[in-house]
């Protein structure tokens, strides 16, 4: 829905778009010549020292106007609905407040009438509850048919979904089902002046933020990331209303049969902890672990890692915190031997107080911490530890 | 087995910066490769052709130079290769790319099985691959992380779903996107990398796939990024300097002071 043109009056050739596109897909010949490479990223945009470029949108013809609330995607494993679904229904809160509409939320299961009454009280003002055994464990094709009929029905302006692998599976499925727009990942949600949704997510592995706009067509979707959005508060006064709703009349088809499906014997879980103490390469070797457990123990926490010490093998992925790993938001972060590339940055930037121990004073971890600590962390740790068990 | 591959070029580094002075992103030569994740995607349908016998076909949509993206796939052993190429097709967003592939995937005819990479370096939605599948109108697993068998019309595989571990079975023809835990990609070979150069790639354009211009490039595209910017998270904080024990003391008082522990 919007185009991107090279006003020539205005261009000098003066060749910096071509140096600043990421996808390299501009040249400069007699004219700027922008390749069919363009995702319309808009850096150039912003790089022409000119103001030579410009994305035109073209305005949609499509009536919008019947579109109104803001579903969230209550997801549930085992009866008992994700985490993350609390946080969603924070921002959704927000966001329909900040629109004058309803937060509404969609719970698929089986004995889920507690589940259900419960997210009520988190500030919904509607809860549709499909509970029926055939919900019971995540599908796809069901769940994609329900919650596609579900939107058909209701219409919601925005429609937001937790970014976790069940999250990630089904919501492209529903978009193209839907065709509507679908932005992954998202790490800030917003409502510009014209009441639509500005979806802000990390790109080119967190290096820049972009912000993304589905003003075309609705329900405007989103992933969003978990442990990045403030938790809906609890408020038994001022519950929503429970509205149940069947499955009969759905075309629910299984392709896929679920064998197995088993919990994972989790260690406490990486997103769930208050506190994270994390090593990265600067321990120098595998065994640095140890002391960060020893750390993290003394203190009740749990333990978290740099993606390059999980690449070499030192411990295993589920302790990776990052872009690629998880994005956490314990009360205090302790980075032990990690320097700070951007990717580890974008996955614990936002926990509430952060302490860097690293022996060089430029690392970037630096920048981030509340608490700055430059020294040998097989030094201080010791220590740290040593005081915490005088107490 | 028939086999579909979808591949993306992509940048070869996503070290992209920001100058902060002038607010221009750095850019230093951005030579393009083969989408790492696709790697997996790759190797995994080789295994299945040695294997089970059939072909590959490697699926990439993008600028002309994306071909090198089809002939580094074909430098692996794969059989064929389509690239899916046209002005047209700029600006797609993974709505748009998703149309355009099951468009193409459509035109090659009958398959068994699509195999995805999890997701790119570069756009990293993971989006393109289950949009796929439900375009063409066939089921798909996200995050397969063991392929435990194919026979009868059927695949068993095994992956982790967020706290579960699962085994589910799907009616062939299928989409599934694969973790790097599945395999341990292979280098090309002598011969692969000869097969490679010969390898004639056939263009598709929008012509060719009869696609509906309202679906494909910046068009058929609702969402597209209005602003980019650089993250800023400074916070400024506090040095605790002096000898590691003193260090480790100054510490553990401002945590107290703040209820942390």
């Amino acid at each position: 829905m919007a185009e991107i043109k090279v006003i020539a009056d205005r261009c000098t050739l003066c060749g910096v778009c071509v140096d600043s596109c990421p996808q390299g897909c501009i040249s400069l010949e007699d004219e700027v010549i922008i390749g069919e490479g363009c995702t319309l990223c808009g850096i150039c945009v912003d790089a022409c020292p000119s103001d030579a470029i410009e994305i035109v949108r073209k305005r949609s013809e499509i009536d919008l106007s019947g579109y109104e609330g803001v579903l969230v995607f209550g997801e549930q494993v085992d009866g008992e609905v994700s985490p993350v679904v609390y946080e969603l229904l924070g921002k959704g809160r927000e966001l329909a407040d900040k629109l004058g509409e309803d937060l509404i939320c969609a719970v698929l299961g089986s004995e889920m009438e507690e589940e259900a009454a419960e997210v009520a009280c988190h500030g919904a003002e509607l809860v549709y509850l499909y509970d029926d055994p055939l919900l019971r464990e995540f599908r796809d094709d069901t769940y994609t048919e329900v919650l596609s009929d579900l939107v058909r029905d209701i219409k919601p302006s925005i429609f937001l979904l937790g970014a976790t692998n069940m999250g990630r599976s089904l919501a492209p499925r529903l978009a193209v089902r839907l065709k509507t727009g679908l932005t992954a990942d998202c790490t800030s949600l917003d409502i510009d002046g014209d009441g639509n949704l500005l979806q802000t997510r990390p790109a080119f592995g967190g290096n820049i933020m972009a912000t993304i706009l589905c003003e075309g067509s609705r329900p405007q979707m989103s992933t969003v990331r978990y442990e990045v959005m403030e938790k809906a508060k609890r408020d038994e006064s001022n519950r929503g209303e429970v509205v149940r709703r069947g499955i009969e009349n759905l075309p629910v088809q299984d392709r896929v049969e679920i064998l197995q499906s088993r919990r994972t014997a989790g260690e406490s879980r990486l997103t769930e902890a208050d506190i994270i103490v994390s090593g990265g390469k600067g321990l120098g070797e595998p065994e640095g672990f140890q002391l960060i457990r020893e750390l993290a123990d003394a203190l009740g926490g749990t333990v978290g890692a740099s993606r390059l010490t999980v690449d070499d093998g030192w411990i295993p992925y589920r302790h990776q915190v990052g872009l690629s790993g998880k994005t956490v938001r314990p009360k205090l972060y302790i980075a032990c031997g990690i320097s700070g590339a951007v990717q580890h940055l974008a996955g614990m930037q936002t926990s509430d107080i952060i302490v860097a121990i690293n022996k060089d004073p430029e690392a970037p971890i630096f920048k981030v911490a509340d608490y700055k600590i430059v020294g040998d962390l097989y030094e201080v740790i010791p220590e740290i530890i040593r005081a915490l068990k005088e107490d | 087995m028939e086999l579909i591959v979808p591949v993306k070029q992509v940048p070869e580094t996503t070290e992209v910066e920001i100058d902060p002075s002038t607010g221009n992103l750095i850019r230093e030569g951005v030579k393009a490769t083969l989408n790492p994740f696709d790697a997996y995607a790759v190797e995994e349908a080789l295994r299945i052709r040695d294997s089970h016998g059939g072909s590959i076909t490697v699926l990439s949509m993008g600028p002309p130079q994306a071909e090198s993206a089809i002939r580094d796939a074909i430098a692996l052993g794969c059989d064929r290769g389509i690239l899916l190429s046209d002005p047209a097709f700029a600006g797609s967003d993974t709505l748009a790319t998703s149309y355009t592939l099951a468009t193409a995937i459509r035109g090659i005819g009958s398959f068994d099985l699509i195999i995805c990479g999890i997701k790119t370096t570069d756009g990293d939605t993971g989006q393109v691959g289950p949009g796929i599948a439900e375009e063409i109108g066939i089921p798909h697993i996200s995050y397969v992380k063991r392929i435990d068998k194919i026979e009868d019309g059927h695949i068993t595989v095994s992956r982790t779903l967020d706290d579960l571990d699962q085994r589910l079975r799907s009616t062939l023809p299928c989409l599934i996107t694969v973790t790097k835990e599945i395999n341990e990609p292979r280098l090309p070979s002598f011969k692969g990398k000869m097969a490679s150069r010969k390898a004639e790639i056939p263009v598709w354009d929008s012509g060719t796939l009869d696609v509906d211009p309202c679906r494909v490039g910046s068009e058929g595209s609702p969402t597209w990024v209005v602003k980019v910017f650089h993250p800023s998270s400074e916070r400024g904080g506090v040095e605790l300097g002096g000898t590691p024990r003193e260090q480790a003391g100054a510490l553990l008082d401002c945590l107290r002071q703040r209820k942390l522990i």
